[in-house]
Protein backbone atom coordinates (compact mmCIF):
# COMPACT_ATOMS: atom_id res chain seq x y z
CA UNK A 1 0.00 0.00 0.00
CA UNK A 2 1.19 3.57 -0.76
CA UNK A 3 0.23 6.82 0.37
CA UNK A 4 -1.22 7.93 -3.32
CA UNK A 5 -3.75 4.94 -2.82
CA UNK A 6 -4.26 5.17 0.96
CA UNK A 7 -5.70 9.02 0.25
CA UNK A 8 -8.54 7.67 -2.07
CA UNK A 9 -9.41 4.79 -0.08
CA UNK A 10 -11.24 4.94 3.82
CA UNK A 11 -10.36 2.48 6.48
CA UNK A 12 -12.42 -0.60 7.87
CA UNK A 13 -12.90 1.44 11.12
CA UNK A 14 -14.76 4.33 8.78
CA UNK A 15 -17.24 2.09 7.45
CA UNK A 16 -19.64 2.75 9.81
CA UNK A 17 -20.45 -0.92 11.22
CA UNK A 18 -21.06 -2.91 13.89
CA UNK A 19 -22.45 -2.71 17.02
CA UNK A 20 -23.94 0.72 18.53
CA UNK A 21 -22.73 2.52 15.07
CA UNK A 22 -24.60 5.07 15.26
CA UNK A 23 -22.98 6.39 18.18
CA UNK A 24 -20.04 4.35 18.63
CA UNK A 25 -17.57 5.58 15.53
CA UNK A 26 -14.92 3.31 16.56
CA UNK A 27 -12.86 1.28 19.45
CA UNK A 28 -9.33 1.30 19.58
CA UNK A 29 -6.89 -0.05 22.05
CA UNK A 30 -3.16 0.30 22.15
CA UNK A 31 -0.02 -1.11 24.16
CA UNK A 32 2.96 0.89 25.08
CA UNK A 33 5.88 -1.61 25.26
CA UNK A 34 9.71 -0.98 25.65
CA UNK A 35 12.67 -3.22 25.07
CA UNK A 36 14.85 -4.03 27.66
CA UNK A 37 18.10 -3.38 26.69
CA UNK A 38 18.38 -0.03 25.29
CA UNK A 39 17.70 3.72 27.13
CA UNK A 40 13.95 5.18 26.95
CA UNK A 41 13.87 7.78 23.88
CA UNK A 42 14.78 10.93 25.95
CA UNK A 43 17.97 9.41 26.73
CA UNK A 44 18.80 7.71 22.87
CA UNK A 45 20.78 9.24 20.76
CA UNK A 46 20.51 9.16 17.14
CA UNK A 47 22.47 5.81 16.64
CA UNK A 48 20.67 3.54 19.17
CA UNK A 49 17.29 5.34 17.35
CA UNK A 50 18.75 4.06 13.92
CA UNK A 51 19.37 1.01 15.57
CA UNK A 52 15.89 0.36 17.75
CA UNK A 53 13.82 1.73 14.11
CA UNK A 54 16.34 -0.90 11.99
CA UNK A 55 15.84 -3.90 13.69
CA UNK A 56 12.24 -3.63 15.23
CA UNK A 57 11.25 -2.58 11.58
CA UNK A 58 12.28 -5.43 9.84
CA UNK A 59 11.17 -7.87 12.57
CA UNK A 60 7.68 -6.28 12.59
CA UNK A 61 6.92 -6.79 8.85
CA UNK A 62 8.05 -10.36 8.94
CA UNK A 63 5.35 -11.16 12.25
CA UNK A 64 2.87 -13.98 11.21
CA UNK A 65 0.03 -11.55 10.45
CA UNK A 66 -2.50 -10.61 7.98
CA UNK A 67 -0.76 -9.94 4.98
CA UNK A 68 -0.36 -7.28 3.66
CA UNK A 69 1.38 -5.08 6.11
CA UNK A 70 3.53 -1.75 4.73
CA UNK A 71 6.15 -0.02 6.68
CA UNK A 72 7.32 3.42 6.48
CA UNK A 73 10.03 5.20 7.63
CA UNK A 74 8.56 8.04 9.15
CA UNK A 75 11.18 10.26 8.88
CA UNK A 76 11.94 9.93 5.55
CA UNK A 77 8.31 11.15 4.42
CA UNK A 78 7.19 14.48 3.72
CA UNK A 79 5.41 16.69 6.15
CA UNK A 80 2.29 16.45 4.16
CA UNK A 81 2.48 12.63 4.17
CA UNK A 82 3.24 12.39 7.82
CA UNK A 83 0.33 14.73 8.53
CA UNK A 84 -2.33 12.71 5.96
CA UNK A 85 -1.41 9.59 8.69
CA UNK A 86 -2.47 11.76 11.85
CA UNK A 87 -5.58 12.81 9.95
CA UNK A 88 -6.03 9.12 9.15
CA UNK A 89 -5.53 8.34 13.13
CA UNK A 90 -2.68 6.11 11.88
CA UNK A 91 0.24 7.40 13.58
CA UNK A 92 -0.23 10.13 16.78
CA UNK A 93 1.25 13.68 16.54
CA UNK A 94 4.10 12.52 18.62
CA UNK A 95 5.58 10.59 16.42
CA UNK A 96 4.56 12.41 13.33
CA UNK A 97 6.65 15.76 15.36
CA UNK A 98 9.46 13.34 17.04
CA UNK A 99 12.84 13.77 15.20
CA UNK A 100 15.40 10.88 14.47
CA UNK A 101 14.62 7.39 12.99
CA UNK A 102 11.43 6.34 13.38
CA UNK A 103 8.46 4.43 11.74
CA UNK A 104 5.38 2.73 11.72
CA UNK A 105 3.63 -0.71 10.60
CA UNK A 106 -0.02 -0.38 8.73
CA UNK A 107 -2.41 -3.32 7.69
CA UNK A 108 -4.02 -2.70 4.73
CA UNK A 109 -7.61 -2.20 6.17
CA UNK A 110 -5.85 -0.27 8.49
CA UNK A 111 -7.00 -1.79 11.09
CA UNK A 112 -3.46 -2.87 12.97
CA UNK A 113 -0.42 0.65 13.41
CA UNK A 114 2.25 -0.41 15.23
CA UNK A 115 4.64 2.71 15.84
CA UNK A 116 8.22 2.56 16.40
CA UNK A 117 10.57 5.27 18.69
CA UNK A 118 7.27 7.40 19.53
CA UNK A 119 7.29 7.91 23.26
CA UNK A 120 8.05 4.26 23.42
CA UNK A 121 9.74 2.05 21.41
CA UNK A 122 6.64 1.18 20.83
CA UNK A 123 3.33 1.73 20.94
CA UNK A 124 0.91 -0.87 18.96
CA UNK A 125 -3.08 -0.20 18.36
CA UNK A 126 -5.88 -2.12 17.33
CA UNK A 127 -8.77 -0.19 15.59
CA UNK A 128 -12.42 -1.28 14.64
CA UNK A 129 -15.53 0.42 13.88
CA UNK A 130 -18.21 0.40 16.11
CA UNK A 131 -18.60 -1.08 20.17
CA UNK A 132 -16.02 -3.74 19.48
CA UNK A 133 -13.19 -3.46 22.48
CA UNK A 134 -12.88 -7.49 22.74
CA UNK A 135 -12.21 -7.83 19.43
CA UNK A 136 -9.34 -4.63 19.92
CA UNK A 137 -8.31 -6.69 22.92
CA UNK A 138 -7.81 -10.11 21.52
CA UNK A 139 -5.88 -8.93 18.19
CA UNK A 140 -3.29 -6.59 20.31
CA UNK A 141 -3.04 -9.08 23.27
CA UNK A 142 -1.72 -11.67 20.41
CA UNK A 143 -0.05 -9.22 18.60
CA UNK A 144 2.30 -8.29 21.97
CA UNK A 145 2.63 -12.10 22.01
CA UNK A 146 4.26 -12.35 18.67
CA UNK A 147 6.40 -9.33 18.95
CA UNK A 148 7.25 -10.75 22.64
CA UNK A 149 8.19 -13.86 21.11
CA UNK A 150 11.06 -11.53 19.01
CA UNK A 151 12.11 -9.18 21.76
CA UNK A 152 12.72 -8.70 25.49
CA UNK A 153 10.81 -6.03 26.51
CA UNK A 154 10.97 -4.22 29.95
CA UNK A 155 9.26 -5.55 32.51
CA UNK A 156 9.14 -5.65 36.19
CA UNK A 157 7.27 -7.91 38.76
CA UNK A 158 6.17 -5.13 40.84
CA UNK A 159 5.85 -2.53 38.19
CA UNK A 160 4.87 -4.07 34.86
CA UNK A 161 5.86 -3.23 31.59
CA UNK A 162 7.94 -0.20 32.24
CA UNK A 163 7.21 3.12 29.95
CA UNK A 164 8.68 6.12 29.62
CA UNK A 165 6.37 8.06 31.52
CA UNK A 166 4.61 6.74 34.55
CA UNK A 167 0.96 7.57 33.52
CA UNK A 168 1.38 4.68 31.47
CA UNK A 169 3.27 1.22 33.85
CA UNK A 170 1.72 -1.61 34.51
CA UNK A 171 -0.82 -2.74 31.67
CA UNK A 172 0.60 0.13 29.20
CA UNK A 173 -2.99 -0.09 28.04
CA UNK A 174 -5.13 3.28 26.59
CA UNK A 175 -8.56 2.03 25.86
CA UNK A 176 -10.92 4.00 24.38
CA UNK A 177 -13.64 4.79 22.68
CA UNK A 178 -14.55 7.06 20.09
CA UNK A 179 -18.39 8.50 20.41
CA UNK A 180 -20.78 10.81 18.65
CA UNK A 181 -23.02 12.81 20.55
CA UNK A 182 -24.33 15.89 19.09
CA UNK A 183 -27.57 15.50 20.99
CA UNK A 184 -25.90 16.25 24.43
CA UNK A 185 -24.00 18.92 22.76
CA UNK A 186 -27.13 20.63 22.02
CA UNK A 187 -28.77 19.87 25.18
CA UNK A 188 -25.91 21.26 26.99
CA UNK A 189 -25.85 17.62 29.10
CA UNK A 190 -22.24 16.58 27.75
CA UNK A 191 -20.65 18.77 31.16
CA UNK A 192 -22.72 16.20 33.50
CA UNK A 193 -21.63 13.22 31.70
CA UNK A 194 -17.66 14.19 32.16
CA UNK A 195 -18.08 14.94 35.45
CA UNK A 196 -19.49 11.59 36.21
CA UNK A 197 -16.33 10.10 33.62
CA UNK A 198 -14.55 12.01 35.07
CA UNK A 199 -15.53 10.79 38.78
CA UNK A 200 -14.35 6.75 38.03
CA UNK A 201 -10.89 8.18 36.23
CA UNK A 202 -11.62 8.05 32.87
CA UNK A 203 -10.82 10.44 30.34
CA UNK A 204 -12.73 12.70 28.00
CA UNK A 205 -10.49 13.94 24.67
CA UNK A 206 -12.26 15.99 21.43
CA UNK A 207 -11.16 14.23 18.26
CA UNK A 208 -7.88 15.15 17.17
CA UNK A 209 -5.96 15.73 19.78
CA UNK A 210 -6.04 16.88 23.97
CA UNK A 211 -8.01 20.15 23.49
CA UNK A 212 -11.35 21.00 25.09
CA UNK A 213 -13.51 21.93 22.19
CA UNK A 214 -14.56 18.71 20.50
CA UNK A 215 -14.33 18.92 16.49
CA UNK A 216 -17.69 17.54 15.10
CA UNK A 217 -18.63 16.21 18.57
CA UNK A 218 -16.76 13.43 18.79
CA UNK A 219 -15.60 12.81 21.81
CA UNK A 220 -12.80 9.75 23.01
CA UNK A 221 -13.60 8.17 26.67
CA UNK A 222 -10.95 6.33 27.45
CA UNK A 223 -8.96 4.83 30.76
CA UNK A 224 -6.60 6.90 32.98
CA UNK A 225 -4.89 4.38 35.10
CA UNK A 226 -3.20 1.52 33.90
CA UNK A 227 -1.58 -0.15 37.22
CA UNK A 228 -2.85 -2.19 39.61
CA UNK A 229 -5.83 -3.50 37.30
CA UNK A 230 -5.56 -6.28 34.46
CA UNK A 231 -6.36 -5.52 31.01
CA UNK A 232 -10.15 -7.17 31.70
CA UNK A 233 -10.66 -4.93 34.32
CA UNK A 234 -9.93 -1.69 32.52
CA UNK A 235 -11.71 -2.86 29.09
CA UNK A 236 -14.98 -3.53 31.29
CA UNK A 237 -14.42 -0.46 33.19
CA UNK A 238 -14.88 1.25 29.73
CA UNK A 239 -17.22 -1.19 28.59
CA UNK A 240 -19.50 -0.33 31.38
CA UNK A 241 -19.72 3.14 31.19
CA UNK A 242 -20.16 3.21 27.23
CA UNK A 243 -23.97 1.89 27.17
CA UNK A 244 -24.64 4.71 29.84
CA UNK A 245 -23.80 7.58 27.62
CA UNK A 246 -25.52 6.13 24.53
CA UNK A 247 -28.55 5.72 26.61
CA UNK A 248 -28.51 9.28 27.62
CA UNK A 249 -27.13 10.30 23.87
CA UNK A 250 -30.16 8.61 22.46
CA UNK A 251 -32.73 10.04 25.42
CA UNK A 252 -31.47 13.62 24.40
CA UNK A 253 -32.32 12.93 20.76
CA UNK A 254 -35.63 11.82 21.46
CA UNK A 255 -36.39 14.83 23.60
CA UNK A 256 -34.91 17.05 20.76
CA UNK A 257 -37.38 15.08 17.59
CA UNK A 258 -40.21 15.50 20.44
CA UNK A 259 -40.06 18.97 21.34
CA UNK A 260 -39.19 20.73 18.30
CA UNK A 261 -39.16 18.21 15.39
CA UNK A 262 -39.85 21.00 12.37
CA UNK A 263 -37.01 22.78 14.07
CA UNK A 264 -34.56 20.30 14.00
CA UNK A 265 -35.21 18.98 10.99
CA UNK A 266 -34.96 22.23 9.57
CA UNK A 267 -31.73 22.94 11.10
CA UNK A 268 -30.78 19.17 10.05
CA UNK A 269 -31.90 19.86 5.98
CA UNK A 270 -30.15 23.54 6.19
CA UNK A 271 -26.97 21.57 6.65
CA UNK A 272 -26.85 19.54 4.34
CA UNK A 273 -27.83 22.03 2.17
CA UNK A 274 -24.91 23.86 3.30
CA UNK A 275 -22.78 21.30 2.17
CA UNK A 276 -24.19 20.28 -1.27
CA UNK A 277 -23.88 24.21 -1.83
CA UNK A 278 -21.38 26.00 -0.05
CA UNK A 279 -18.56 27.34 -2.62
CA UNK A 280 -15.83 28.04 0.16
CA UNK A 281 -16.02 26.57 3.75
CA UNK A 282 -13.68 25.82 6.58
CA UNK A 283 -12.90 22.93 8.21
CA UNK A 284 -14.44 23.56 11.75
CA UNK A 285 -17.83 24.50 9.94
CA UNK A 286 -17.67 21.02 7.98
CA UNK A 287 -17.48 19.47 10.83
CA UNK A 288 -19.81 21.12 12.61
CA UNK A 289 -22.37 20.87 9.62
CA UNK A 290 -21.82 17.12 8.82
CA UNK A 291 -21.81 16.39 12.42
CA UNK A 292 -25.91 17.75 12.15
CA UNK A 293 -26.26 15.32 9.06
CA UNK A 294 -24.91 12.01 10.68
CA UNK A 295 -27.61 13.09 13.38
CA UNK A 296 -29.91 13.59 10.75
CA UNK A 297 -29.70 10.54 9.23
CA UNK A 298 -29.58 8.63 12.37
CA UNK A 299 -32.93 9.99 12.93
CA UNK A 300 -33.79 8.95 9.41
CA UNK A 301 -34.37 12.54 8.47
CA UNK A 302 -32.32 12.10 5.79
CA UNK A 303 -32.49 9.20 3.38
CA UNK A 304 -30.12 9.43 0.54
CA UNK A 305 -27.10 9.45 2.10
CA UNK A 306 -24.89 6.55 3.87
CA UNK A 307 -23.09 6.83 7.32
CA UNK A 308 -19.70 5.52 5.87
CA UNK A 309 -19.42 7.93 3.54
CA UNK A 310 -20.11 11.31 5.74
CA UNK A 311 -17.44 9.35 8.31
CA UNK A 312 -15.12 9.18 5.63
CA UNK A 313 -16.19 13.18 5.19
CA UNK A 314 -14.74 13.84 8.88
CA UNK A 315 -11.45 12.72 7.58
CA UNK A 316 -10.97 13.30 3.75
CA UNK A 317 -12.20 17.39 3.97
CA UNK A 318 -8.84 17.84 6.93
CA UNK A 319 -6.21 19.75 5.45
CA UNK A 320 -4.15 17.29 4.14
CA UNK A 321 -6.20 14.88 2.65
CA UNK A 322 -7.75 17.25 1.00
CA UNK A 323 -3.87 18.86 -0.76
CA UNK A 324 -3.21 14.63 -1.10
CA UNK A 325 -6.48 14.56 -3.08
CA UNK A 326 -5.92 17.53 -5.16
CA UNK A 327 -2.39 17.01 -6.12
CA UNK A 328 -0.78 20.24 -4.44
CA UNK A 329 0.23 22.22 -1.83
CA UNK A 330 -2.80 24.86 -1.03
CA UNK A 331 -3.27 28.37 1.77
CA UNK A 332 -5.98 28.02 3.77
CA UNK A 333 -8.02 30.13 1.87
CA UNK A 334 -7.23 27.67 -1.29
CA UNK A 335 -8.16 24.99 0.64
CA UNK A 336 -11.72 26.17 1.91
CA UNK A 337 -12.39 26.20 -1.84
CA UNK A 338 -10.95 22.87 -2.49
CA UNK A 339 -12.67 21.59 0.60
CA UNK A 340 -16.12 23.03 -1.01
CA UNK A 341 -15.70 21.93 -4.29
CA UNK A 342 -14.98 18.17 -2.53
CA UNK A 343 -18.27 18.28 -0.55
CA UNK A 344 -20.06 19.24 -3.45
CA UNK A 345 -19.03 16.42 -6.09
CA UNK A 346 -19.23 13.88 -2.95
CA UNK A 347 -22.71 14.47 -1.90
CA UNK A 348 -23.93 14.91 -5.24
CA UNK A 349 -23.45 11.49 -5.62
CA UNK A 350 -20.37 11.65 -7.71
CA UNK A 351 -16.80 10.54 -6.44
CA UNK A 352 -14.37 13.05 -7.35
CA UNK A 353 -12.02 10.45 -8.91
CA UNK A 354 -14.51 9.74 -11.95
CA UNK A 355 -14.40 12.11 -15.15
CA UNK A 356 -16.61 15.10 -14.92
CA UNK B 1 22.40 -0.75 46.93
CA UNK B 2 21.63 -1.96 50.26
CA UNK B 3 18.45 -4.34 50.32
CA UNK B 4 15.34 -3.74 52.10
CA UNK B 5 15.94 -5.66 55.85
CA UNK B 6 12.38 -6.39 55.55
CA UNK B 7 11.86 -7.87 51.60
CA UNK B 8 14.25 -8.04 48.90
CA UNK B 9 13.79 -4.65 47.12
CA UNK B 10 16.11 -1.98 47.01
CA UNK B 11 16.14 -0.06 50.14
CA UNK B 12 15.36 3.82 49.39
CA UNK B 13 14.50 4.99 52.84
CA UNK B 14 17.04 4.98 55.50
CA UNK B 15 14.99 5.61 59.06
CA UNK B 16 17.47 6.64 61.55
CA UNK B 17 16.60 6.26 64.67
CA UNK B 18 18.59 7.33 68.76
CA UNK B 19 17.87 4.35 70.82
CA UNK B 20 18.87 4.64 74.31
CA UNK B 21 21.68 7.35 72.91
CA UNK B 22 22.74 4.78 70.55
CA UNK B 23 22.17 5.60 66.01
CA UNK B 24 20.49 2.92 64.49
CA UNK B 25 19.71 3.04 61.10
CA UNK B 26 16.98 0.64 59.65
CA UNK B 27 17.51 0.15 55.58
CA UNK B 28 13.89 -0.47 54.34
CA UNK B 29 12.32 0.12 50.78
CA UNK B 30 9.51 2.50 50.41
CA UNK B 31 6.73 0.06 51.03
CA UNK B 32 8.01 -1.38 53.65
CA UNK B 33 9.37 1.67 55.40
CA UNK B 34 5.49 3.19 54.58
CA UNK B 35 4.07 0.37 57.10
CA UNK B 36 6.62 0.41 59.35
CA UNK B 37 6.04 4.19 60.11
CA UNK B 38 2.47 3.38 60.37
CA UNK B 39 2.75 0.09 62.60
CA UNK B 40 4.77 2.74 65.05
CA UNK B 41 1.97 2.18 67.76
CA UNK B 42 2.74 -1.89 67.86
CA UNK B 43 6.42 -2.32 67.31
CA UNK B 44 7.77 -5.42 66.28
CA UNK B 45 9.66 -6.57 69.52
CA UNK B 46 12.97 -7.09 67.53
CA UNK B 47 12.86 -3.41 66.27
CA UNK B 48 13.89 -0.28 67.81
CA UNK B 49 11.96 1.88 69.84
CA UNK B 50 8.98 3.81 68.21
CA UNK B 51 8.94 6.70 70.80
CA UNK B 52 12.65 7.36 69.29
CA UNK B 53 12.95 10.41 66.67
CA UNK B 54 12.83 9.62 63.45
CA UNK B 55 14.84 11.04 60.38
CA UNK B 56 14.01 9.99 56.67
CA UNK B 57 16.65 11.30 54.74
CA UNK B 58 15.81 9.68 51.54
CA UNK B 59 12.70 11.06 51.25
CA UNK B 60 14.63 15.08 51.37
CA UNK B 61 13.52 16.28 47.93
CA UNK B 62 16.38 18.63 47.19
CA UNK B 63 18.53 15.73 47.52
CA UNK B 64 16.53 13.19 45.39
CA UNK B 65 17.09 16.29 42.92
CA UNK B 66 20.33 15.05 42.60
CA UNK B 67 20.00 11.42 42.33
CA UNK B 68 21.69 10.31 38.83
CA UNK B 69 20.10 7.24 37.19
CA UNK B 70 23.76 4.74 36.75
CA UNK B 71 22.47 3.02 34.24
CA UNK B 72 21.42 6.31 31.70
CA UNK B 73 22.55 9.37 33.44
CA UNK B 74 19.14 10.69 33.82
CA UNK B 75 18.94 13.27 37.21
CA UNK B 76 15.74 13.01 39.15
CA UNK B 77 15.63 17.11 38.67
CA UNK B 78 15.63 15.82 34.78
CA UNK B 79 12.75 14.00 34.93
CA UNK B 80 10.76 16.32 36.95
CA UNK B 81 11.18 19.05 34.04
CA UNK B 82 10.56 16.88 31.01
CA UNK B 83 8.16 14.08 32.86
CA UNK B 84 10.10 11.30 30.78
CA UNK B 85 12.36 8.53 32.30
CA UNK B 86 15.55 7.96 30.47
CA UNK B 87 15.52 3.87 30.94
CA UNK B 88 13.64 1.34 32.86
CA UNK B 89 16.36 1.57 35.69
CA UNK B 90 15.23 4.34 36.86
CA UNK B 91 11.81 3.00 38.46
CA UNK B 92 14.59 1.55 40.94
CA UNK B 93 16.96 4.45 41.10
CA UNK B 94 14.24 7.08 41.94
CA UNK B 95 11.87 4.48 43.33
CA UNK B 96 11.29 6.59 46.90
CA UNK B 97 10.30 9.49 44.92
CA UNK B 98 8.01 7.52 41.98
CA UNK B 99 6.20 4.80 44.14
CA UNK B 100 4.09 7.97 45.78
CA UNK B 101 4.18 9.51 42.35
CA UNK B 102 2.57 6.01 41.25
CA UNK B 103 0.17 5.46 44.08
CA UNK B 104 -0.96 9.24 43.52
CA UNK B 105 -1.91 8.55 39.51
CA UNK B 106 -3.25 4.94 39.52
CA UNK B 107 -3.84 4.70 42.88
CA UNK B 108 -1.65 1.00 43.32
CA UNK B 109 1.98 0.47 43.52
CA UNK B 110 1.86 -3.18 41.61
CA UNK B 111 0.94 -4.89 38.44
CA UNK B 112 -1.80 -7.20 38.50
CA UNK B 113 -1.75 -7.38 34.38
CA UNK B 114 -0.16 -9.60 31.77
CA UNK B 115 3.14 -10.32 31.78
CA UNK B 116 5.97 -11.39 29.29
CA UNK B 117 5.85 -15.28 28.88
CA UNK B 118 9.26 -14.91 28.90
CA UNK B 119 9.65 -14.20 32.36
CA UNK B 120 11.58 -17.08 34.19
CA UNK B 121 8.80 -19.54 34.97
CA UNK B 122 8.62 -19.47 39.05
CA UNK B 123 8.43 -15.72 39.13
CA UNK B 124 5.81 -16.05 36.59
CA UNK B 125 3.90 -18.14 38.76
CA UNK B 126 4.46 -15.99 42.11
CA UNK B 127 3.15 -13.60 39.84
CA UNK B 128 -0.09 -15.12 38.85
CA UNK B 129 -0.71 -15.48 42.77
CA UNK B 130 -0.72 -11.52 42.53
CA UNK B 131 -3.38 -11.56 39.74
CA UNK B 132 -5.63 -14.38 41.93
CA UNK B 133 -5.64 -12.05 44.77
CA UNK B 134 -6.39 -9.09 43.05
CA UNK B 135 -9.01 -10.81 41.17
CA UNK B 136 -10.59 -12.27 45.07
CA UNK B 137 -10.77 -8.64 46.34
CA UNK B 138 -12.89 -7.75 43.07
CA UNK B 139 -15.01 -10.71 43.82
CA UNK B 140 -15.63 -10.03 47.06
CA UNK B 141 -16.25 -6.40 46.38
CA UNK B 142 -18.88 -7.16 43.66
CA UNK B 143 -20.31 -9.91 46.50
CA UNK B 144 -19.80 -12.90 44.69
CA UNK B 145 -18.94 -15.50 47.57
CA UNK B 146 -19.44 -18.46 45.97
CA UNK B 147 -16.46 -17.22 42.93
CA UNK B 148 -14.67 -15.91 45.92
CA UNK B 149 -14.74 -19.45 48.00
CA UNK B 150 -13.69 -21.22 45.20
CA UNK B 151 -10.93 -19.16 43.94
CA UNK B 152 -9.75 -18.52 47.78
CA UNK B 153 -9.00 -22.88 47.74
CA UNK B 154 -7.52 -22.43 44.22
CA UNK B 155 -4.84 -19.89 45.65
CA UNK B 156 -3.71 -21.72 48.45
CA UNK B 157 -3.13 -25.05 46.62
CA UNK B 158 -0.83 -22.29 44.56
CA UNK B 159 1.00 -21.25 47.68
CA UNK B 160 1.52 -25.01 48.67
CA UNK B 161 2.95 -25.63 45.31
CA UNK B 162 5.23 -22.72 45.43
CA UNK B 163 6.07 -23.47 48.49
CA UNK B 164 7.35 -26.98 47.48
CA UNK B 165 8.84 -25.47 44.52
CA UNK B 166 11.30 -23.28 46.29
CA UNK B 167 12.66 -24.43 49.68
CA UNK B 168 15.03 -21.41 49.38
CA UNK B 169 12.40 -19.01 49.70
CA UNK B 170 12.47 -19.95 53.41
CA UNK B 171 16.07 -17.93 53.31
CA UNK B 172 14.58 -14.59 52.91
CA UNK B 173 13.27 -12.24 55.79
CA UNK B 174 9.77 -13.02 56.51
CA UNK B 175 7.52 -10.07 55.06
ZN1 LIG C 1 10.78 -3.93 51.60
ZN1 LIG D 1 18.13 5.38 33.82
Amino acid sequence: MDLETLTHKSGEWLKGQGPESDIVISSRIRLARNLAQYPFLSRADDRVRVEIEESLGQKLIDLPLKKPLSYFKVHTLENIDRQLLVERQLISRELSDNHGSRGVVLSDEENVSIMVNEEDHLRMQVIHSGLALDECWNEIDRIDDLIESEVTYAFSQQLGYLTACPTNVGTGIRVSVMLHLPALVVTKEIQKVFQALHKISLAVRGLYGEGSQAMGDFYQISNQVTLGKTEEQLIQQVKEVVPRIIFYERQARTALVKDNREGLHDQISRAYGILKNAQTISSEETMHLLSSVRMGINLGLIDDLEIPTVNELFIHTQPAHLQKIKGTPLESGERNVARASYLRQRLSGRHPGEVN
Amino acid sequence: MKKCRRCSKPATLHITEIVNSEVQTLHLCEGCAQSYLSQQDQPDPDEMSPAAAKLIEGADLDELDHIVCPNCGISFREFRSQGRLGCPHDYIAFEAELMPLLENIHGATQHCGKCPKRAPDSSQRQYELIKLRNELRSLVEGEKYEDAARLRDQIQSLEVELAEDQPEANDKDDD
